[in-house]
Formats: C-alpha cells, sequence, structure tokens
C-alpha cells in the first residue's frame, strides 16, 4: 500500500474511488437518517408543545376541530382561573415543603452513611454494605404501601405532611453512590489531614463532601425530581384537599371544574413548571444522576 | 526497657483511643440511615409477612389463619385478573421501550452539537414529568370529541372516533404506549452512554475490513451494548411489574375491575375492602415475584452476554 499516497498504485486508486462513490450513498443515507430523526423528535415532543398552546387558547377555540398550532385569541383566562379557583396555592407549599424536606435529609444521610462505610471501619460494617445493596431491587415503596399506612397510623402521621415525607426516605442507592465516589477519593488526602489534627466530621465536611459537590448537586436534583413527581404514597396518605401533593391534588379535583381542557392542562402545566425548569437549567447533573443510579458512572 | 515499654502501651492506648473514636464516629454518622431502614423498611416488612398469615383488618388486631391468605388469593378472580394485566402490561412496555430506546440511541449519537443536545431533549422531557401531568396531556391527546390523536386513529376506524380509555381492548396498549412515550427518554440515555464507551477505533477497523453498516451493527454495536440492554430490560421490568399510577388515573371514571393491577388490587383489598391480612399477602407475592423475576431476569441476560 506504499503507492497509494502518490496515486501510482491503479488498485488503490480504484479502491479510493470505489471508496468515495460508497460515502456520497451513505451522504444521501445519512442524510435520510437524520430527516426521520427530527421528524420523530418532533412528533414525541408534540404532545408538550399541543398541551402547552392548548392552556393559551379560549375554550371555544380549544375544542374547534382541526390542528390550530397557535391560538388566535392568546389569553391567561386558564391560569387565572386555576391559580384564584383551587387550592393549587396548598398543594404547591405542600409538594415544596415535602420535597426539600426528602432531598435535604436523604442527601445529608446518604452521605454520612456512605462516607462511614467507605472509610471507617466499624463492626457491623459488612452487614450495613449487603443490606444496602440487598434493598435495591425491592420494591420498597409499592409493596410496603399497606404497612406504611399502619405504621403512620399508629404514629398518627396520616394526613400530615411528616407522614408523607416519611416513607420516601429509604434511599438504598444514594448511599450506594456516595460510597463508589468517597471511595474513588485518593489516600493521601485523608493521611494529610489526619497529620494535621483533623478529625472525621472534618475530613468529611472539608474534603470529601467538596471534592465530590458535583455529585452531591446531582443527587440532590434527582431526588428533588422523584420526590416532586411521587403520586402512589401522597395519594394513599393524605385525605383532604389541603394537605394533597400537587400531582394528587391535580387528578383528584377534576370533577369541580367541570370538563374544561385548558383548564385541567394549565394545572397540569403548572405543576410539571418546577421540575420542567430544574431539568432545563441542570440538564447535565440531571443525566449525569441518572446514569449514575442506573450503575453507570457517566 | 521500661520506658519504651510504658511509651509503648501510651501509643497502644492511643490507637485504641482513636479507634474506638473512629467506631463511634462511624456509628453516629450511620445512625440516621439505619434508624430510618429500620423503621421505614426492615419493620414493615417483618409486619407485612406477619399479617398475611392473619385475618386482621387494616387498622387492629387480628387472629393467625396460617396460609389462608395465600389459598384465597390463589382462587380469587380478580387477583388472576390483577396478575394477567401486570404481565401483559409488562409486555406490551418492557421490551418495545427498549428496543426503541436502542434504536433511538443509536440514531441520536449519530448527530452533532446543538442538534443533537436538541433533540435529546426532546425525547427525555417527558420523562422528569410527573405521572399525572403525563395522564392530562393523553387524555387531552386521545379525547374522545377533540383529541389530535384522533387524526390517527379516525382512517383505521372508517372515521369514527373512538374513547381510547373506555375500550377495554385498547386500554393496555394505551396504557402501555403512553407510558413508553413517558420513559422512553431514560432508556435513550442509558444506551448513548453506553455507545459512547464503544471505542471509536473498533469501527474504523471494521470500516477498513470492508464491514458494512449491518455488519458493524450485528458484530460489534449489540454484542458491545449488550451489558446495556440486560441492564435497561431489568430496571424497566422491576418498574413496570409496579405499575399502578397510570392505570389507575387512565381507568378513574371507567372504575372497572377489567384492568386491575397488582398494585391496585392490593390497595383495593387493603383500604376498601378493609382486609388487611389479605392485602399484606398479595403485597408478599409482589415483593417474590419482582424479587425473583429480576434476579433470574439479569443472570439470564448476564449468562447470554457471557456466552
Amino acid at each position: 500500500m506504499s503507492g497509494t499516497a502518490d496515486g501510482f498504485d491503479p488498485p488503490a486508486v480504484k479502491i479510493a474511488a470505489r471508496r468515495r462513490a460508497r460515502l456520497r450513498h451513505w451522504d444521501l443515507v445519512a442524510l435520510v437518517f437524520t430527516l426521520i430523526t427530527l421528524g420523530l423528535a418532533i412528533v414525541w415532543a408534540f404532545p408538550l408543545y399541543w398541551a402547552l398552546v392548548t392552556t393559551f387558547k379560549p375554550e371555544y377555540e380549544v375544542v374547534r376541530p382541526g390542528i390550530q398550532l397557535w391560538p388566535e385569541h392568546f389569553t391567561l383566562e386558564a391560569y387565572i382561573h386555576v391559580l384564584t379557583r383551587t387550592k393549587i396555592g396548598f398543594w404547591y407549599i405542600n409538594s415544596l415543603i415535602t420535597s426539600v424536606a426528602v432531598t435535604v435529609i436523604v442527601v445529608i444521610m446518604a452521605a454520612g452513611a456512605g462516607y462511614a462505610i467507605s472509610q471507617l471501619s466499624f463492626p457491623g460494617r459488612r452487614l450495613f454494605w449487603w443490606m444496602i445493596l440487598a434493598s435495591f431491587m425491592v420494591p420498597i415503596q409499592h409493596g410496603l404501601v399497606v404497612n406504611h399506612f399502619i405504621l403512620m397510623n399508629q404514629f398518627h402521621l396520616i394526613n400530615t405532611l411528616p407522614g408523607v415525607v416519611l416513607p420516601q426516605l429509604v434511599a438504598p442507592v444514594t448511599v450506594m453512590i456516595y460510597k463508589q465516589f468517597f471511595d474513588s477519593v485518593p489516600k493521601d488526602f485523608r493521611e494529610a489531614a489526619l497529620v494535621d489534627g483533623a478529625n472525621e466530621f472534618q475530613l468529611l465536611f472539608r474534603i470529601y463532601l467538596p471534592m465530590n459537590w458535583g455529585i452531591t448537586t446531582a443527587l440532590a436534583i434527582i431526588t428533588f425530581i422523584g420526590a416532586w413527581n411521587i403520586f402512589l404514597w401522597p395519594f394513599v396518605a393524605v385525605n383532604t384537599e389541603d394537605k394533597m401533593n400537587i400531582t394528587v391534588g391535580i387528578t383528584q379535583v377534576h370533577d369541580a371544574f367541570g370538563v374544561s381542557y385548558a383548564r385541567d392542562l394549565a394545572v397540569a402545566m403548572l405543576a410539571a413548571l418546577p421540575v420542567a425548569l430544574v431539568y432545563l437549567i441542570f440538564q447535565r447533573r440531571v443525566t449525569q444522576a441518572i446514569m449514575l443510579s442506573a450503575g453507570i458512572k457517566g | 526497657m521500661a520506658a519504651t515499654g510504658v511509651q509503648l502501651s501510651r501509643g497502644l492506648e492511643l490507637i485504641v483511643k482513636s479507634r474506638r473514636n473512629e467506631i463511634a464516629v462511624a456509628y453516629i454518622l450511620m445512625a440516621p440511615f439505619i434508624i430510618v431502614y429500620a423503621v421505614i423498611f426492615i419493620w414493615p416488612t417483618i409486619q407485612m409477612v406477619e399479617l398475611s398469615f392473619t385475618d386482621a383488618p387494616l387498622i387492629g388486631e387480628g387472629a393467625w389463619v396460617g396460609l389462608k391468605n395465600f389459598w384465597r388469593l390463589q382462587s380469587d378472580r380478580l387477583f388472576s385478573t390483577a396478575i394477567w394485566n401486570t404481565f401483559y402490561f409488562v409486555l406490551l412496555s418492557v421490551i418495545p421501550s427498549t428496543l426503541l430506546g436502542l434504536v433511538v440511541a443509536l440514531a441520536v449519537n449519530r448527530l452533532k452539537g446543538w442538534v443533537q443536545s436538541v433533540v435529546l431533549a426532546a425525547f427525555f422531557l417527558p420523562y422528569i414529568l410527573p405521572v399525572s401531568v403525563v395522564f392530562r396531556i393523553w387524555s387531552w391527546m386521545f379525547d374522545k370529541d377533540f383529541g389530535v390523536a384522533q387524526h390517527a386513529i379516525t382512517p383505521f376506524t372508517d372515521g369514527q372516533h373512538v374513547s381510547v380509555f373506555r375500550t377495554l381492548p385498547l386500554f393496555m396498549p394505551a396504557v402501555a404506549f403512553v407510558t413508553i412515550w413517558w420513559l422512553l427518554g431514560f432508556n435513550v440515555l442509558l444506551f448513548i452512554a453506553g455507545l459512547r464507551n464503544i471505542s471509536s477505533e473498533i469501527y474504523e477497523a471494521a470500516d477498513l475490513d470492508g464491514a458494512g453498516r449491518w455488519t458493524q451493527f450485528r458484530r460489534i454495536t449489540w454484542p458491545l451494548i449488550w451489558p446495556v440492554t440486560a441492564l435497561v430490560l431489568t430496571i424497566q421490568l422491576i418498574l413496570q411489574l409496579k405499575i399502578f399510577d397510570q392505570v389507575y388515573l387512565f381507568a378513574a371514571n371507567v372504575r372497572t375491575d377489567a384492568t386491575m393491577v397488582m398494585v391496585q388490587y392490593i390497595l383495593k383489598q387493603g383500604f376498601q375492602m378493609n382486609k388487611g391480612g389479605l392485602a399484606a399477602a398479595a403485597s408478599l407475592v409482589l415483593f417474590l415475584v419482582i424479587v425473583v423475576l429480576s434476579v433470574l431476569q439479569f443472570q439470564l441476560l448476564r449468562a447470554r452476554g457471557e456466552r
């Protein structure tokens, strides 16, 4: 193949020409593939767009046949109605309080447990680690829903926000991720700090956590999204409108509006707003956290 | 000699002290996790097993009845329906969403720069939405009178509009379809991560050897992406066996037992019928089904990958 570069080797030239022809052919195929991909992406995103645009239409336009991609008369009537006539304010605050509480507690708890299991030796360490690994597959939220209800009832926490928070706090995967990251911090840091007289708490809060700040952000975001979106447990644990989370609230009071798609969708868009914003702002962190919780180091 | 002995024992004392200190710190750090784990997971699990052998109501004491609850489940038509519907839903959602996830990941992976980010976001955005928002969006899309999805349905039905979620044979496929739309982004993300881990040198080598695209996919991409495929299948299986939210929401106006799934059966027995024991027994079955099937599937898939 030494003659390829100066073009004196006829078979090589022929191969190159054939390759170029094949590439041109591939260019066309590639373009078609790209167009199909773009088309599918548009189809996939369309329901989101369609729901959003419907909320800005007056009711008579909503029920007009045909596909009208932009409102003729842009109106915020649906949003105003939902904000003034439903308890969405309560639901929003309940969701916010419970989601933030779950996030803060889970992250602190998991960081502590992850650090202890990763860096310290104590009796029971292996046992705890095996229990965490084993609970990875167990359907804690769904399988235990009846017994969580019984338990929260014994604690007199049914229909309270702490009652909504508590059963969401078991997060073995978060501990696993913290352990994995603390494991990979070089031992030199630890030894140097210990020689300087630092104690374990200082090690955790001054070295290990700051070094893995990105992971804490990612885990906090994904925990928040999960807690905001949770449906089954708040649905079971709460039975008055004032205490409902937004995910439950928007499905339970449907009849109070009568059938009005603009309003139904407006309340849904408001429910989705925080998680959509969090995702759009922290896209990279969200994807990182998802891959980490699936066991892929991204 | 005596002096070094004293020093040695002092050093030992310090080590013992710092060791004891380490254990104390460890338990302080572990304490919140251990308490929550014990109260929210271990204790209710023990209670569930215990409850499943009694005839207790949801709240209150009951008598030990042995395996009676499990016999009742076994002969309960509604429980068979719930199991059958759950497996039917798993079949409709798990494999299609995995395959489609791979196809979309391959397609998105070819794109570059901001186009790739935008397309990926289009597929991923539904995944972060709450289930009730997904429910609202698709009830509107499929609405019998005004839904735009009817435009895609009427060509097959001579212009007749179809009330998708009130037509029993269409119910599960439609819920599975919505679920795939909702969760596909997760699979796509995992597959893209897997595809990026395949070294481009392998493809370059295959190119030089004149391997076509299809051969490259079959001989390189498919075997190398297999571990991710196994992972996605397992995660989806565990997730979809727990199906409740969508089925409940879409069936809420229908109120029929025909679309019952396992978690829904548990809630019905526990909260509507006030049969705590029976609900616990059904929960235990769900537990076992999920653990056994997911372990089995993962081992099987891994074995296939190693061959």
